[in-house]
């Protein structure tokens, strides 16, 4: 950089610094800004959402009815899953790239910065009418987070129409933070920057957006047919007036697959970042990450009935699903090799961003092992709506996409903060949630493999023993939040001074930034030489 | 293929993984013996996928690590190994797809069965019909279990088998394919025997089928495997498997069963007798959302102690117990006179002053 534009860049930052006091955060159209509460509203989320499963978990702590009626656990186990899945691990994940795109593709911000700050304030509105519906007349939705028609029409409390609003609003929200990091990745890229240079994080969000924008709006149509099927005589999926109930989970499940990957290929992007740095290698692979991950969305499209197998499909149809299901192994596959290679004759050191990536690929590979089986459709018959099911996308949706977020916090923390976590409290911390995950999920398969089906509040006597192992590693997990929660806290406030790239081995232009990255990341777009040197592929 | 797919499965089982109930039944039929063998051959695959990749990495951790001296490579291209880890699984992949295509096949082929049983799922009980030898009737969750789930462990441990249980059982000859017709009346239910390998959707307004041919003779327990609101788990399903001599017998009483009550719907009752019969009737199938002492769960259950339907016109009572309403699910599967003698119950009991209503009542509103 030469002086000229050192100079000209704090001009800048002069001009456009945060403002003073709470309206910062309600005006604020900075990246930086926005990535910050994003990822504050989903963390909030995350532990309401916990809330939700500690709740949960009590009651089938043993058999019996303890602590809720049915009708008051159905309200949780739906209200987990929405929480969870549009509240944290969503929202999360566009505030990490809200955070860090910028930053890596060379751009002072994100393209439409305004629209930014829009996209996050739907959110705390959003997530503040569906949790109001708990205090509703006849309770929170109870029809699960997939709200299976009839259930979710005919069948369901007055307040479903709210849930139907709030989805409405987080679609917009989505949708726009989507378009917004197409625009910023295609247009805000420094011009030296070709779409082969990018990091993968950037590629992975890249194809994350159109997944986003393509699944949405099926999702908006979804809850607008519900809509008008509860309140203006419409019979969409309601087979007396000549609709289809099955058709009602075509539809979610077009959104749902897709929404599946819409969570974890950010988190394959993060992992991609982080195993390269601590094994001080280039990442292996890196232009068939890229097309493992496009393979991955375009079969994300294409799969959606394997949800779907027992609803009475043809024939045709479960064996085409079946098939196309079992290819989607083989890009996850060169993934996952991709990464032991880029481990392999490196020099690891296990700092905590490496631990939970580590984690991630073993225990986000045993999630994959469980879907292999669960895409087996005359197998599916046994696993279907049973803790088999359960266990598998907890796997893959917590020690997969709630680890890489996890992960990426860690690492990128020195980043966001200029200042260093304490490395010890956060091995502990690694070590206890990693244990505890595997005591509560782990035996979920055995429970559901014996029969026992999942959305039940109270299980017959052969399920008491795991179900309470199952309990006991729940609370211990959900205990490790409250370590996390002071980690972070107390890095931001009492942290050591970090350099401006704090991971010996790291590599990205975010790392050429201050140790806490400037207001406005790169006001001079950074040389060819400089993309060049920070690559993940040279 | 096949054989040899049950063959590798049954191979690598081990027993004591079915005696603590950590993996999957293999059940009583050819189909969920062929299931068994498919989540075995799948589950050794991985497993040796798993050893092989958490193996190398496992090595890679503990060897390639800067502590133990190790000083990075550079290397990170080949497009030879990309394309080995691409061509390889997809092999894999197609080893495994051939078989689980051969099952999925004979799955869905019904053709070859002798008798048809229909399975309706209510809100939250199962109602069998036999069309052929005339005979229906509704399976709901046995009263000890009800009793125990708000009681103490003592009163789970001393019901037969919590929550497994029911007061009428489906029966079935042994040896005999049965082909199920499964649909539903309300919301989406889902009709799961593990031992018969049969877990099929039971959508409102379509008809799905599966089918059976069961080997052994005994009894065999599942459950709804589908949310269908507030009781899913509170709906299981007991299907006595017996011989074909047996069956006989129990199809000619159940068929004297339904002559006699065809009879006592055409006779006028007494309030007594309606009133006893009535409270039966109201625990099994009304207490789970009004309570037994008619105190319902306000807002969404209301109460039917002091309601203004059960003290005004029996007509409009009638109307919402045959046809539903809302939340409230339709009954028109029971009975004339059990809805007669419940109706009359929810009139009179809980301090009610209504009227009182006859199976020729019923009759006449259906």
């Amino acid at each position: 950089m030469t002086t000229a534009t050192t100079i000209e860049a704090t001009h800048d930052d002069h001009h456009h610094g945060p403002e003073k006091g709470l309206m910062r955060w309600v005006k604020t159209t900075n990246h930086k800004d926005i990535g910050s509460l994003y990822m504050w509203f989903a963390f909030t989320m995350l532990l309401v959402g916990g809330a939700f499963a500690m709740g949960i978990r009590a009651e089938l702590l043993q058999p019996g009815l303890q602590l809720m009626e049915p009708q008051f656990f159905n309200q949780l186990t739906t209200m987990h899953g929405l929480i969870m899945v549009f509240g944290a691990i969503m929202p999360a994940f566009v505030g990490l790239g809200n955070w860090l795109i910028p930053m890596m593709v060379g751009a002072p911000d994100m393209a439409l910065p305004r629209m930014n700050n829009w996209s996050f304030w739907i959110l705390p509105f959003a997530g503040g009418i569906l949790l109001s519906t708990f205090f509703m007349e006849g309770g929170a939705p109870a029809f699960g987070w997939t709200f299976y028609a009839p259930l979710s029409t005919t069948f369901a409390p007055d307040s479903t129409d709210f849930f139907i609003f709030a989805v409405h609003l987080l679609g917009f929200s989505s949708i726009m933070g989507a378009i917004n990091i197409i625009a910023t990745v295609l247009n805000m890229r420094a011009p030296e920057m070709k779409l082969m240079d990018m990091p993968l994080f950037v590629w992975t969000w890249l194809i994350t957006s159109f997944l986003l924008i393509g699944a949405m709006p099926v999702l908006a149509g979804a809850v607008t047919m519900m809509l008008t099927d509860r309140n203006f005589g419409t019979a969409f999926f309601d087979a007396t007036g000549g609709g289809d109930p099955v058709l009602f989970q075509h539809i979610f499940w077009f959104f749902g697959h897709p929404e599946v990957y819409i969570m974890i290929l950010p988190a394959f992007g993060v992992v991609s970042h982080i195993i390269p740095t601590f094994a001080r290698k280039p990442l292996f692979g890196y232009s068939s990450m890229v097309y493992a991950t496009a393979s991955i969305a375009f079969l994300s499209y294409i799969v959606w009935a394997h949800h779907m197998f027992l609803t009475g499909m043809p024939v045709a149809g479960e064996l085409y699903f079946m098939y196309a299901t079992m290819l989607i192994a083989v890009p996850t596959g060169v993934k996952v090799f991709n990464w032991i290679s880029t481990m392999w004759r490196g020099s690891m050191t296990f700092e905590a961003p490496m631990l939970w990536a580590v984690s991630f690929v073993f225990l986000f590979t045993i999630g994959g092992f469980s879907g292999l089986m669960l895409g087996i459709a005359p197998a599916d018959i046994q696993y279907h709506d049973t803790y088999f099911v359960v266990a598998h996308f907890h796997y893959v949706l917590v020690t997969g996409a709630l680890w890489s977020i996890i992960a990426a916090t860690f690492y990128w923390l020195p980043k966001w903060t200029g200042k260093m976590y304490n490395e010890k409290l956060a091995k502990i911390h690694f070590w206890w949630a990693v244990i505890s995950v595997n005591v509560l999920f782990f035996p979920q398969h055995f429970l559901g493999l014996a029969g026992m089906p999942r959305r039940i509040p109270d299980y017959s006597l052969q399920f008491a023993d795991f179900n309470f192992i199952s309990s006991i590693g729940g609370f211990a997990f959900g205990a490790s939040f409250i370590l996390l929660t002071y980690i972070v806290i107390d890095c931001i406030r009492n942290g050591k001074p970090a350099s401006s790239r704090p991971w010996e081995g790291a590599k990205g232009l975010e790392w050429t930034l201050e140790p806490k990255a400037q207001y406005h990341s790169f006001n001079t777009p950074p040389s060819r030489k400089l993309i060049k040197a920070e690559s993940q592929h040279s | 293929m096949k054989k040899l797919v049950i063959a590798f499965g049954l191979l690598f089982s081990f027993n004591v993984f079915a005696e603590y109930g950590l993996n999957m039944t293999e059940g009583v039929t050819s189909l969920s013996r062929d299931i068994y063998g498919l989540h075995m051959m799948v589950f050794w695959v991985s497993v040796v996928i798993a050893i092989v990749v958490f193996g190398a990495m496992l090595y890679s951790l503990y060897m390639h690590r800067q502590s133990k001296g190790a000083v990075a490579a550079n290397f990170h291209e080949s497009t030879k190994a990309e394309l080995i880890w691409t061509i390889v699984p997809m092999i894999i992949l197609v080893g495994m797809a051939v078989p689980a295509s051969k099952v999925l096949i004979d799955l869905e082929d019904t053709s070859k069965a002798q008798m048809t049983v229909k399975i309706t799922g209510h809100q939250w009980k199962w109602q069998y019909d036999y069309p052929e030898e005339g005979i229906s009737f509704i399976s709901n969750l046995s009263q000890d279990s009800k009793d125990a789930v708000n009681g103490t462990d003592a009163d789970r441990e001393n019901a037969n088998h919590y929550l497994l249980d029911v007061d009428n059982r489906l029966v079935l000859p042994v040896d005999t394919s049965v082909r199920f017709l499964i649909t539903s009346n309300d919301v989406i239910h889902n009709w799961w025997v593990p031992d018969f390998g049969v877990k099929q959707d039971a959508n409102p307004g379509f008809i799905n089928d599966a089918w059976a041919e069961i080997e052994e003779i005994g009894t065999y327990r599942g459950q709804c495997a589908e949310l269908c609101g507030k009781d899913h788990g509170f709906m299981p399903i007991v299907v006595d498997v017996v011989s074909k001599e047996d069956y006989k017998k129990w199809v000619a009483k159940k068929q004297s069963e339904a002559a006699a009550a065809a009879v006592s719907a055409t006779k006028t009752w007494g309030k007594n007798e309606l009133m006893t019969k009535g409270k039966g009737v109201y625990n099994t199938n009304c207490a789970a959302c009004h309570k037994a002492d008619g105190s319902g769960m306000p807002p969404v259950f209301p109460a039917i102690k002091g309601s203004v339907i059960a003290n005004g016109s029996a007509a409009a009572h009638l109307s919402i117990v045959l046809n539903g309403k809302g939340a409230m699910p339709q009954f028109k599967m029971l009975g004339d006179s059990d809805l007669a003698a419940v109706i009359t119950y929810e009139r009179n009991a809980f301090g009610n002053t209504g009227s009182v209503v006859q199976p020729s009542d019923i009759k006449s509103a259906r």
